[in-house]
């Protein structure tokens, strides 16, 4: 169904013989992907897509120029090559631009799974029909959705890169809603690893804990913050603070700052993109190798990540983090990771004598991008802790939090980990216990 | 064109579809960002696909493809029938989308300046001439700016015998001075903030905001940012900008007006909503002076078109008229389970995605203050302008916004700088302390180009009419 190795590289093939810029490069994304939707505990929307992008760098001199097609017959992908080059013609130098990066070699990774991508409509309504019943079963409602895809990626330039991944994908979540609400999701490579009933019963066991919720005053509380809620500050430091272009703006909080103790001795980051532990990918959007990235290191900053032009900035190799052509963000760590401790749920539990445990957040953004200030509200479990147990529900609170503070003030991390869609990658996390959380409001329910 | 709609039509039908319908879409953009002195983003984008969406005993099904060929139209509309089929093992009540729509028409965009005829060299020298202008400002370490338009065709079809061609156009443009010193960075937009400003314009759009001849104020306020006060904290009274109040609509009137979000069928992503259908026309959601509409036929707003992705005609709907909340954005189904008709808010991002409830322009209608008068009128309190963070609970309630820049008031004229500022609220209560609404005079519609919503995720372009109004007994200075 999806095209394979071979047809892709003639598709690159084919693109690169028709470009006459200086320098040329061809990124190519094929996927069949589908998706099932179901909410109030039946499936209301149900849906499927086949399709192919390609995107063209031209290079002519220091001027640069990105065009994309979906279509695919010779003139359309003739056409794309040209609006390229024309686009790179009426460029302006970029003194900065070196080149497009040369071949290395890039590790094959056995990320694609058959029975993944050989998943029908009627398998995924199975594992969704499972998740209905056990919530009629409970008294609740479910809300959810159910993805699986087929995924290849291929860049080549006219240096030689020819790189290839294909990879699938299965991710769920659901919502159980009743007086109160609760919240589990999943994400593997591998479709037949979902377990739709275990996925229901973590959910439904959060939204029945969570019925009849109490007010509790904002204000200063230690936190329990479950790996679900963890991976939001992963993504925030990614986004603001570990790529090249903010740290070379001076915006990121790690700018003129490595070596420097940035957040508790405690925490450690890094981003690696071939570990088995993550979604692997082999390579970046300009095929250069992932290379691992030590971000912080025992709470001292030690670097960021970089592509080719932002590390030819500074005359340093690309980490293997370049986004797709085109975008303006600069490079973006993908596949992160923060170093789990020796601690059980139940210690951090059994260690707080007043706080919160909070299961998740919701409609996080930053107040203060370089501070790494950011608010947004708890959601689908929120308790009360006292004297080492959960006391009560509480009803959703909003919090206006510094998350490098907040890192600075871990008491205990989870030795479980997590592995999280983020807004950029994935990320692995664990669970954290976190003094002094700042609450700035509360909601109605 | 024609032929694949009808052929994929024919066969949703022959395979069991009690409805169907194929939308055909083409678009074509082209984006430019200038970064300093370089174009670190130029890029020209074309897309062509089709989407099949029936409804086979009840259930739902979709499927898309990049494929236009009579074959690929069997298979994408018999994998569409397969999977309202799969839809159905999971239960629950069956789709009703209430009386045919059946129209045969076209709509095009009105503008004046085709932006894709525009030189590219003269966009690119706006651009420079404006990032130029604003990396003279000391303290100025960033500038950008950007320019993008877009033209998308559709072609409708449905079984119940619609047939709509649609060419939409869109222009936007946006310019940002970063300023940085040690510990603190500030940022100025114009026209507004998170990218651009856009309507369903030509370039005249662009010219009208005369970028270049902004970038030197843009760039001395985010400079001035740097050393001012930082706001206060405490209860007092606001005057929001239009395009902050753009974006308060947007969240916590638009959001929580859209019929599928209150049924419940969003709950798992974008939320539900606190106007559940026991509040329809005896619900108090703000002061008297607030009206608010959905409109999908004003010249040049984001939202407007002629046809939603349903086929149903753009519509005005009153959603809040004199503070008391009367109406719903609706879909078919949606508006049957309520015994409405649809009101054309169903739109999708592109082929390959089904049309959810979505913003037309949502507008805080002019009322008759002048802004000069507002602020004259104002004993204490601070005026706010242009969105810098925003976040809303899923029932849309507790809210907390930022905005870039903000001016203390004191005795009914506008005094210090201040920065950082942010207010927080709960919906009802924040919009039934609104007190006063600007004239039409300071009505603009902001586009607002980045509203997520759906699973898979679609990013839709939806409009905000609205003037600067101000606002009693608000929660501001929300940051340690």
């Amino acid at each position: 169904m999806l095209p394979d190795e071979t047809e892709l590289k003639n598709i690159s093939d084919r693109m690169l013989s028709m470009s006459r810029a200086d320098q040329t490069e061809v990124l190519l994304f094929a996927t069949r992907s589908a998706l099932t939707r179901f909410a109030n505990s039946y499936i209301h929307q149900n849906v499927e897509e086949t399709g192919v992008e390609v995107s063209v760098r031209a290079v002519i001199g220091k001027k640069i120029g990105v065009a994309g097609t979906n279509m695919l017959s010779d003139e359309p992908l003739r056409a794309v090559v040209e609006r390229a080059s024309m686009l790179a013609a009426h460029q302006k130098e970029n003194e900065d631009f070196r080149s497009l990066p040369g071949p290395e070699p890039v590790q094959r990774i056995d990320a694609w799974v058959e029975r993944t991508a050989s998943f029908s409509p009627d398998d995924r309504a199975e594992v969704v029909a499972a998740i209905c019943d056990a919530a009629r079963n409970a008294g609740v409602t479910a809300a959810g959705a159910f993805r699986t895809s087929d995924n290849a990626v291929a860049v080549a330039n006219s240096l030689g890169i020819f790189a290839y991944h294909r990879e699938t994908h299965a991710d769920i979540n659901t919502t159980m809603m009743a007086d109160g609400s609760g919240y589990a999701d999943r994400l593997s490579p591998d479709a037949g690893e979902i377990d739709g009933k275990a996925l229901a019963a973590e959910a439904i066991d959060k939204c029945l804990r969570s019925a009849e919720p109490i007010s509790l005053e904002p204000g200063e509380y230690d936190v329990i913050l479950e790996d679900y809620a963890t991976s939001d500050i992963l993504d925030y430091l990614a986004y603001l603070g570990f790529g090249a272009q903010p740290y070379q703006e001076q915006r990121s909080f790690m700018s003129g700052r490595l070596g420097e103790r940035v957040v508790g001795e405690n925490v450690s980051i890094w981003d690696d993109g071939l570990s088995p532990e993550t979604v692997p990918m082999p390579f970046d959007f300009e095929g250069v190798p992932k290379r691992r990235v030590e971000l912080i290191t025992d709470g001292v900053a030690k670097g960021v990540v970089y592509d080719s032009y932002y590390g030819g900035k500074e005359g340093k190799p690309s980490t293997g983090h370049a986004l797709p052509a085109g975008l303006t963000y600069g490079p973006m760590p993908s596949n992160l990771f923060l170093k789990a401790g020796e601690a059980t749920i139940d210690d951090m539990l059994a260690s707080t004598e007043r706080g919160i445990w909070v299961s998740r957040f919701w409609y996080t953004r930053p107040v203060h991008p370089l501070k790494l200030i950011v608010t947004g509200m708890t959601r689908d479990g929120t308790f009360l802790i006292e004297k080492g147990r959960i006391t009560a529900p509480i009803k959703n609170l909003r919090f206006t939090q510094g998350y490098l503070d907040a890192l600075s003030r871990v008491e205990m991390i989870g030795r479980e980990t997590r592995l999280r869609q983020g807004m950029i990658g994935v990320s692995r996390v664990p669970a954290l216990k976190v003094q002094g959380w700042t609450f700035s409001g509360a909601t109605e329910f | 064109m024609r032929d694949l709609v009808a052929r994929a039509l024919d066969t949703a039908t022959q395979q069991g579809a009690a409805y169907a319908d194929v939308r055909v879409v083409e678009t074509r953009a082209e984006s430019i960002t200038v970064r300093g002195p370089h174009v670190e983003g130029l890029t020209a984008d074309e897309s062509l696909g089709f989407g099949v969406r029936v409804i086979v005993d009840g259930y739902w099904g979709f499927a898309g493809s990049n494929r236009m060929t009579a074959a690929e139209a069997d298979r994408t509309a018999a994998q569409a029938v397969a999977i309202a089929r799969a839809s159905a093992r999971a239960g629950g009540p069956r789709a009703a989308i209430g009386t045919p729509e059946v129209h045969n028409d076209s709509y095009r965009t009105p503008f004046r300046i085709d932006p894709f005829a525009v030189s590219l060299d003269d966009k690119i020298a706006l651009l420079l001439r404006t990032n130029e202008a604003m990396m003279r400002v000391r303290g100025v370490v960033v500038a950008e700016s950007n320019v993008y338009y877009q033209r998308e065709k559709k072609l409708f079809g449905s079984s119940e015998g619609s047939l709509i061609e649609q060419e939409l156009l869109e222009t936007g443009c946006g310019i940002e001075a970063t300023a940085v010193d040690e510990g603190d960075v500030q940022q100025r937009s114009y026209p507004n903030s998170v990218g651009r400003h856009q309507g369903t314009e030509g370039w005249e759009f662009v010219e009208r905001y005369d970028l270049a001849g902004s970038a030197q104020r843009v760039a001395e306020e985010a400079a001035a940012l740097l050393a001012a006060k930082p706001c206060p904290a405490g209860v007092t009274t606001i005057i929001l900008d239009g395009s902050q109040l753009g974006l308060q609509v947007h969240e916590s009137c638009g959001h929580a007006t859209e019929l599928d979000r209150v049924l419940g069928t969003e709950a798992a992503y974008a939320g539900t909503s606190f106007l559940t259908t026991d509040k329809l026309g005896v619900f108090r959601y703000g002061s008297p002076v607030v009206n608010l509409t959905a409109d999908a036929t004003i010249p040049g707003g984001l939202g407007t078109f002629g046809y939603d992705d349903e086929g149903v005609p753009a519509q005005r709907t009153p959603l809040v008229t004199d503070g008391l909340f009367v109406g719903y954005l609706t879909s078919r189904e949606t508006a049957a389970a309520i015994g409405q008709q649809s009101n054309g808010a169903m739109r999708a991002s592109g082929w390959n995605r089904i049309p959810l409830i979505r913003m037309t322009n949502v507008n805080l209608e002019p009322s008759d203050w002048t802004l000069e008068a507002l602020i004259a009128d104002t004993e204490d309190g601070i005026y706010m302008e242009t969105n810098r963070s925003w976040s809303i609970d899923q029932r849309r309630l507790n809210f907390q916004f930022g905005t870039e820049l903000a001016r203390e008031i004191k005795n009914g004229k506008l005094g210090d700088l201040v920065k950082n500022a942010t207010y927080t609220g709960i919906t009802p209560q924040f919009w039934g302390s609104c007190d006063a609404v600007c004239n039409r005079d300071h009505w603009v519609v902001w586009g607002t180009p980045n509203c997520g919503k759906g699973q898979p995720e679609q990013v839709a372009h939806t409009g905000h009419g609205t003037s600067p109004a101000r606002f009693r007994n608000v929660q501001v200075g929300v940051m340690k």
